[in-house]
């Protein structure tokens, strides 16, 4: 058995489609079969809430008297991009205010226009004789404008990988705070409701399909940037209008020393056209997996430490090396079913028309890493070879000798076996001098916490080890512990003029 | 048993007195520190203890030089910035939020220590802190 998309929507004009959540829907197939849910149910409807940082909208003000051809454009301070003539602009999510900082951003300027705020326009212009105007400033409403409309170009993720931290330092990141020692998990993504795991060969979901956003109809534009399905990981271009959104379903937030991000909610009405719509939406937590992966390693290819099930970290636990830690989700399931809800009650009221793609989404794409055209510089390339080092059981006398004669601040410590087990710097030794105690040899004085580096590690993930502890050098080691070279920020000059290169 | 938190605030530049467990030894109360911050000349400590030995504990350590005051307020909570992530969840050290079954934040602000920890976790600044 099939049903058409017209005898769908003619049962939803009637007011007598049978509506679902993607929430009910396991359950109902688990209960009919697939041909008794087929016959059944006629929509299923998805939806999700969290953080999407890929969005943004684009206003149009109106001419000013006499009229001004804005270039340099803001919002409440939030700068917006310039490049699109005259009264255009496009705000985006994550740019920060230049007086408020992470506190204030693109998307708290679409939260307040929303929320029906006044928001202070400020542009500037060299001006030109058909545009004489130079600056405008102005208050105005999110109803004062012709279009305000939300174009999104990543949204509604199919699957986020999962967070923990195995370092040994508290990081912020944009998957929010990750206890040092594997302290805490976070992960985001409804699961079970969200729309493209409920559609994962993207039969239903495509250009001109209508959507839940914000709280106002949407609709899919298309793939989204970095979609990349092959691997599990779908986006979605959506867009909708602004002056019909609704701040339940949008919210602006920040990421603690991450930056400003915009909470969005949206879902999309399944038609259940066939047995293949049914399985496909039969799709249940326990069925989703995704990688938990080690943000304590600052790389693009960050080593995953276990899979995970939705199921699983929902239930608020997860076991990871024998111990219990606690999950958070960054994105609210409650509020995703809302949206599922809200859907549900449109199509069940008769307000939202389905419809079938007009151009479908590739599903099996890959997205690829950026191309670097110039290599990324490593420590390597600019770390000093020349390392002067001291024995643990040498005199502190002696370590004085070689920083003076080496020309050097840090003097990494070497144990009986020649490896690493120490550093110390001009400022330990001029403390031992000033204060005569018991101390006689190197290692009575040294820091045995030793913040290092290794030769491949890119130089700026070796400046911020610097930068977040607070220290100007760090020994280069191998992998049995040997001291190879000496990376300090004297180096670090050496790439201005691309001196590295040579 | 109801438990009272006190945050007892005291100098030590008139000297290091072992005012906790002076407290303790004088009154026979056991004290649960909850929180501790002591430098070299002030030191701020939370502290829990069972409602009614509250008075005794105040005076004792009242007597012993230390400022006490009851911990009446706890963590700030904006009901109209939260969406229930749970983005707090796992951060809190005393385990003050969780989720009801239909995944709405539930605090027990009885359990909170006003660390503070989970006032940077949470992306929509619903929590705050008031000392």
């Amino acid at each position: 058995m099939e049903k058409s998309i017209d005898l769908i929507n003619q049962r939803i004009r009637d007011g007598n489609a049978r509506v679902v959540t993607a929430e009910e829907m396991p359950g109902i197939v688990a209960e009919l079969g697939p041909e008794g849910a087929l016959r059944e149910v006629d929509v299923v409807t998805t939806g999700t809430f969290g953080a999407m940082c890929s969005s943004g909208a684009f206003l149009n003000f109106g001419h000013a008297e006499p009229p001004i051809k804005m270039e340099r454009i803001w919002l409440n301070d939030v700068e917006a991009y310039g490049g699109l003539a005259a009264v255009d602009t496009y705000i985006g999510a994550t740019q920060q205010s230049e007086t408020r900082g992470d506190q204030y951003g693109g998307a708290h300027v679409i939260e307040d226009f929303v929320a029906g705020k006044s928001i202070e326009l400020r542009a500037s212009s060299r001006g030109t004789d058909c545009y004489p105007r130079r600056s405008i400033t102005t208050e105005i409403l999110l109803e004062h404008l012709n279009q305000a409309v939300m174009c999104n170009p990543r949204n509604a993720y199919q699957r986020y990988n999962a967070a923990t931290n195995t370092s040994d330092r508290l990081i912020n990141t944009y998957m929010g705070v990750l206890l040092p020692g594997s302290g805490n998990v976070t992960y985001s993504g409804a699961g079970v409701l969200n729309p493209i795991m409920n559609d994962p060969k993207f039969r239903l979901i495509g250009s001109g399909v209508p959507t839940f956003l914000c709280g106002a109809s949407g609709m899919v534009i298309g793939e989204g940037t970095q979609h990349s399905p092959a691997g599990g990981f779908g986006t979605l271009m959506v867009t909708g209008d602004m002056k019909a959104m609704n701040r339940d379903f949008l919210r602006a937030a920040t990421m603690h020393r991450y930056g400003v991000t915009l909470y969005v909610g949206f879902g999309v009405p399944l038609p259940v056209l066939d047995l293949d719509v049914v399985r496909s939406t039969a799709i249940r937590d326990e069925d989703i997996e995704v990688d938990l992966v080690d943000y304590g390693v600052p790389s693009r290819t960050r080593p995953s430490v276990r899979k995970v099930s939705y199921a699983e970290l929902r239930s608020g636990t997860i076991e990871l090396g024998g111990e219990e830690v606690r999950t958070s989700s960054l994105s609210s399931f409650r509020k995703a079913r809302e949206v599922a809800r809200t859907l549900k009650s449109w199509v069940e009221k008769g307000k939202m028309d389905l419809a079938l793609p007009t151009r479908r989404i590739d599903p099996a794409r890959q997205a690829r890493p950026m191309h670097e055209s110039l290599t990324t510089p490593r420590v390597l390339d600019i770390m000093d070879r020349n390392v002067v080092s001291v024995s643990e059981d040498d005199d502190i006398r002696t370590a004085a000798q070689k920083l003076l004669k080496g020309e050097t601040n840090h003097l990494p410590v070497l144990g009986r076996e020649g490896k690493l087990v120490g550093i110390v710097t001009t400022y330990d030794i001029s403390k031992a001098v000033i204060n005569p105690g018991k101390a006689k040899v190197v290692a009575d004085i040294m820091k045995r916490k030793v913040v290092t580096t290794v030769a491949g590690e890119a130089i700026d993930v070796a400046a911020r080890k610097l930068e977040v502890h607070n220290i100007s050098a760090l020994p280069v080691i191998d992998s049995g512990q040997n001291v190879i070279g000496m990376l300090t920020a004297i180096d670090l000059g050496k790439l201005f003029g691309g001196r590295w290169r040579k | 048993m109801a438990e009272m938190k006190l945050l007892v605030t005291f100098s030590r530049k008139t000297g290091r007195k072992p005012i906790i467990a002076q407290a303790v030894k004088d009154t026979g109360v056991l004290i649960n520190v909850e929180r501790a911050i002591i430098d070299s000349s002030d030191g701020e400590v939370l502290i829990d203890v069972p409602d009614e030995q509250c008075q005794l504990v105040r005076d004792s350590m009242a007597g012993l030089g230390a400022s006490v005051r009851i911990l009446e307020s706890r963590i700030r909570f904006n009901e109209s910035e939260c969406v229930d992530c749970g983005g707090c969840i796992s951060i809190c050290p005393q385990e003050v939020f969780s989720f009801d079954p239909e995944w709405k934040l539930v605090i027990q602000e009885d359990k909170c220590i006003l660390c503070g920890k989970c006032v940077p976790a949470c992306p929509h600044g619903a929590l705050s802190l008031q000392l």
